[in-house]
């Protein structure tokens, strides 16, 4: 038993993947460039493990953030080790792509490049989708998926996540700082796992796989999902994407007005949603199945 | 610049497009060719429904204009900093459009983008930062965040990065250290109409800022580390 939350990026991969090759090994000693002018310390891997391996018999190309390190934030070299990784993979044809996401987003000591780094992964993603690979993403991390890289997630074929891992856009403190304590207090550990965390993820549809915080059976996610993948388009189609537009707008008309997601939960049917917190992974799945979202698609 | 004359600008031969609620939605002639115009205005934030709108601009083009070029006019102070943006899933809105504009890139339609006053991190990146390629005004901002901000993030004084700033197009906002780096691929001087047809002419579907960050020196390693992973990766699999 161990938990994914508590593991470094390197002992996921060491859990998850057989005979894993590392692309770039921190021997080979590429740093950032620019860290070192701001007397910020680096990383011999710039925060990121990138290589191939295999999980039950299929070849994979994997990356892994590490939120040890500048909060697994996406700087220079980290999205070129992303995005090298990506490009070897659309010539190499694994079965599937999978990330290991844990990232504040853009590496703010690093801003421009980090901000077209991302861009430029957000691009290398949805060009391995292309070329007829599966992505899939996993998060379960301390660290969250935030900023570009919660955009660059939603890229995916399938995200995996657990009830603790949080996905979105802008930080609580970011909002805060903006907007003030009023409309979204960062201190409110509860609400913040209400707006941004696995559970709430799950029954909007913006994950597709919940899981609980244990490394196997984020691996036994990854095969289900390869399995799933691997019967289905991978690449994006004008009636997935069509399809995506009335889940989003659908979700927007019916709870646009709302403030609280305990209400969004109620209004999709959950008969107590003040008891969802502290439900178990299984016992949510296993209360929530019956909920017809119509959701659970991916464009 | 003004969103109606910059229009007025881009399109002498006269244009069909309408702004409304800073939510930029039509079509335009440049010769012969009708394109799509799709953007926002008035620095708006980005928030789900604007995200969804542009989204939904660029499917119908997809849908009912097979190829026609579509031009992203950018400018926006990021993405919406509400609680219930997030609580709806703000980053799924987001990468809903950049999806779209991928797919209708993989569909056969040129796209060009034009930062034509703002352009900020999170609202950038699933517009501009999706097309073909983008071009920026001489006036206009782009930028991650100000100095004062990053010193207070990074623990750096303001004076100490803004003299790393001058060698340095990492750390300054500002259209010139978006093209030094190969984020912007020129910036747009004289006749812009004409600057228009030409970056139509141009457009390519292959993503080659790193390529460009190297030639022009903005950005000396993403090339380089992404050459070396790909000759390990390819000799692996021999």
């Amino acid at each position: 038993m161990s938990s994914y939350l508590e593991s470094t990026a390197r002992q996921r991969i060491a859990a998850m993947v057989s005979d894993f090759n590392e692309f770039l090994p921190p021997s080979s000693q590429w740093t950032s460039p620019h860290l070192p002018q701001l007397n910020a310390p680096v990383s011999f891997d710039d925060g990121v493990v990138v290589g191939r391996g295999s999980i039950e018999g299929k070849q994979v190309y994997v990356a892994a953030q590490e939120g040890g390190f500048m909060g697994g934030a996406v700087g220079e070299v980290h999205g070129a080790k992303l995005v090298g990784l990506m490009r070897a993979a659309i010539v190499n044809q694994p079965d599937a792509l999978v990330l290991l996401a844990e990232s504040g987003g853009v590496r703010l000591h690093e801003a421009n490049a980090g901000l077209i780094a991302v861009s430029e992964v957000m691009r290398a993603l949805l060009a391995v989708r292309a070329a007829g690979i599966p992505v899939i993403v996993v998060i379960g991390g301390s660290n969250g998926c935030f900023g570009g890289m919660g955009i660059v997630s939603r890229c995916a074929n399938v995200i995996i996540m657990s009830e603790e891992a949080r996905l979105a856009m802008s930080g609580p403190e970011v909002i805060e700082t903006a907007n003030g304590a009023e409309e979204f207090d960062s201190r409110d550990r509860a609400l913040v796992w209400r707006t941004t965390g696995g559970k709430h993820r799950y029954l909007l549809g913006d994950c597709q796989i919940l899981v609980a915080d244990e490394t196997y059976q984020f691996k036994t996610a990854v095969v289900q999902a390869m399995q799933h993948c691997s019967q289905a388009d991978v690449a994006l189609s004008l009636q997935d994407l069509e399809d995506e537009q009335t889940m989003l707008n659908n979700r927007l008309q019916s709870f646009g007005d709302m403030t609280e997601p305990m209400d969004i939960w109620a209004a999709m049917g959950v008969r107590h949603p003040e008891e969802v917190a502290m439900l178990d992974t299984g016992a949510f799945l296993q209360l929530t199945a019956s909920i017809k979202t119509g959701e659970r698609q991916h464009g | 610049m003004d969103s109606l004359q910059l229009l007025a600008q881009l399109f002498p031969q006269g244009h069909q497009v309408n702004i409304f609620d800073d939510f930029i939605s039509g079509s335009a002639q440049i010769g012969e060719q009708t394109i799509s115009v799709i953007g926002t205005s008035g620095h708006t934030s980005i928030g789900v429904e604007i995200a969804l709108a542009q989204a939904k601009a660029v499917l119908a083009t997809v849908r009912e204009f097979p190829q026609r070029p579509i031009l992203l006019l950018v400018d926006t102070q990021g993405q919406r900093l509400r609680h219930r943006d997030e609580m709806l899933g703000i980053n799924s809105y987001m990468a809903h459009l950049g999806k779209c504009l991928e797919l209708a890139r993989q569909s056969g339609h040129k796209i060009v983008a034009l930062v034509y006053d703002q352009a900020l991190s999170g609202g950038f990146i699933t517009s501009g930062m999706m097309a073909d390629a983008c071009y920026a005004l001489p006036e206009a901002t782009i930028r991650v965040m100000g100095l004062p901000a990053m010193a207070r993030i990074t623990k750096v004084a303001e004076e100490r990065l803004t003299e790393l700033a001058q060698d340095n197009p990492v750390f300054a906002p500002g259209p010139k250290n978006y093209e030094r780096m190969g984020g912007v691929q020129a910036i747009w001087q004289g006749d812009l109409a004409q600057c228009l047809q030409q970056a139509f002419a141009c457009a390519d579907a292959a993503d080659r800022r790193s390529e460009l960050g190297r030639q022009r020196g903005g950005r000396r390693m993403a090339q380089q580390v992404i050459d070396t992973i790909m000759a390990q990766a390819l000799a692996q699999e021999k």
